[in-house]
């Protein structure tokens, strides 16, 4: 479970989170959508501590995120994130780029690494691609391997931050049918995205964020079919 | 008048041999500390703030400003007026190493920085700690990005190590050199030590070129 409480965060004198709160139960899919600059991929990299922030508690199972007790790579393990940039390892097959983390994070035997590894690869569809370098594959076959990456270190959560904005039309579909996957086995997902049909028919709310803050947030099927909010309605009728 | 000068002979092979063994001496000793001092101090000029920066930036700046020859006298006359007189070799080796690092750290740092901060980031968040993500992201993307690089640092030391002869080490242009004011005979000893220059720096290419395809990515 991860609880977002009334988290705020600047770059400088730019306040680009002014105050967000938002639980995510265990299992649930959340989508957040919103125009470019309004915060939504910041508070992924905030869950993530990649980022700080200035006021504000992420809690993720009971961790506080940004105390300085916290153990950052400890909690990053189990959080899975995947970028909109896939930054696959390119010296290294797709095995080994998704067997690295459970090796050298978890300690794992290069056996059992490359046992997980394998099975992750095959659960997103690349099981033909072993012993291929992802610089000779597509941008959706990369950021396919970048999601079995993350997944092999057993995340009790997934964040994805436009994973597809950076794909060519005809490979968004294999990536969103990879969400798809994930969301229908019970993964926890946050899932900031510019697919309306994805947030609409995957998610179970979306989040509409606007300068800062979320503007609406609801059942997925509401927000994004019957917005309340004048500024929600807006921002759909132009991405539509 | 002619019994001054004695004409090239088979006798002479050991001398020149001497020659090659002290250039490829000295040579692997500033690539090799050249290289480690190097990756050390580009790492630090590619993380530490500007300030560290400026700092080092103008030491660098000087070792690779100032002519080799001239550091070469200037270092081995200063320690040798201190009254420690060091041996050509070490003196020679100090000041080569010295100078193959000022180029070396450059091409390391550029390495460091080939690897983009979402590179790094994505790393990171799969849980790897800093040092991992240098040693088993950015260190082996970035030397792969700098190794043509290096290779070309690394074959210009083994030129440059002829400049060692100034401050009397008995390198191979050093010996050539003596062979030739004894036997008069400079056209075909320079002929002769060109080809051993480039029977020394043929294999580290061509292995450099090998190594280049097979890291390929």
């Amino acid at each position: 479970m991860i609880s977002i409480q009334n988290v705020h965060k600047s770059f400088g004198d730019l306040e680009v989170l002014k105050g967000v709160s938002l639980d995510v139960n265990d299992g649930e899919v959340v989508s957040i959508i919103g125009g470019s600059g309004s915060g939504k991929s910041t508070l992924l990299y905030c869950i993530n501590a990649i980022e700080n922030i200035q006021k504000g508690k992420i809690i993720v199972d009971g961790v506080d995120v940004h105390s300085k007790e916290t153990n950052k790579d400890k909690l990053r393990q189990k959080l899975g994130m995947v970028f909109q940039q896939w930054n696959s390892f390119p010296h290294m097959t797709v095995l080994e780029n998704a067997a690295l983390a459970p090796r050298i994070v978890k300690k794992m035997s290069k056996e059992e690494a490359i046992e997980i590894a394998k099975k992750e690869l095959v659960h997103v569809g690349l099981g033909d691609k072993f012993d291929v370098y992802p610089t000779k594959m597509s941008g959706g076959q990369q950021q396919r391997l970048a999601i079995a990456r993350a997944l092999a270190m057993k995340p009790d959560c997934m964040l994805f931050d436009e994973v597809t904005s950076a794909l060519d039309p005809e490979l968004v579909g294999e990536v969103l049918d990879t969400l798809r996957l994930l969301a229908d086995e019970g993964m926890t997902m946050i899932c900031v995205t510019h697919e309306m049909g994805f947030a609409r028919d995957v998610s179970d709310r979306v989040a509409y964020f606007h300068e800062g803050v979320i503007a609406e947030i609801g059942e997925a099927k509401q927000v994004i079919i019957d917005p309340q909010n004048p500024l929600t309605q807006k921002f759909l009728s132009k991405v539509r | 008048m002619n019994s001054l000068f004695t004409p090239l002979s088979w006798s002479d092979t050991g001398f020149i041999l001497i020659g090659v063994m002290n250039t490829v001496t000295i040579s692997i000793v500033a690539i090799v500390l050249g290289t480690l001092l190097g990756l050390a101090v580009g790492f630090l000029r590619a993380e530490s703030s500007k300030v560290v920066n400026v700092l080092l930036g103008s030491v660098l700046d000087i070792l690779r400003s100032v002519p080799l020859i001239i550091q070469l006298i200037l270092f081995s006359t200063f320690v040798g007026a201190m009254g420690y007189p060091l041996d050509p070799f070490v003196a020679g080796s100090i000041i080569l190493s010295l100078y193959t690092m000022a180029f070396m750290s450059e091409v390391f740092r550029s390495g460091f920085e080939s690897v983009h901060q979402s590179m790094r980031t994505s790393a990171r968040s799969l849980g790897m700690s800093y040092w991992q993500t240098i040693f088993y992201i950015r260190l082996p993307i970035g030397l792969r990005a700098v190794f043509p690089s290096w290779l070309g640092v690394a074959l210009s030391v083994i030129k440059d190590s002829a400049l060692v002869s100034v401050i009397g080490y008995m390198e191979l242009l050093r010996t050539s050199d003596q062979l030739i004011s004894r036997t008069q005979q400079p056209l075909m000893i320079l002929i002769g030590v060109g080809i051993f220059y480039f029977i020394i720096s043929y294999p580290l290419s061509s292995y450099g070129r090998y190594v280049e395809r097979k890291m390929a990515i």
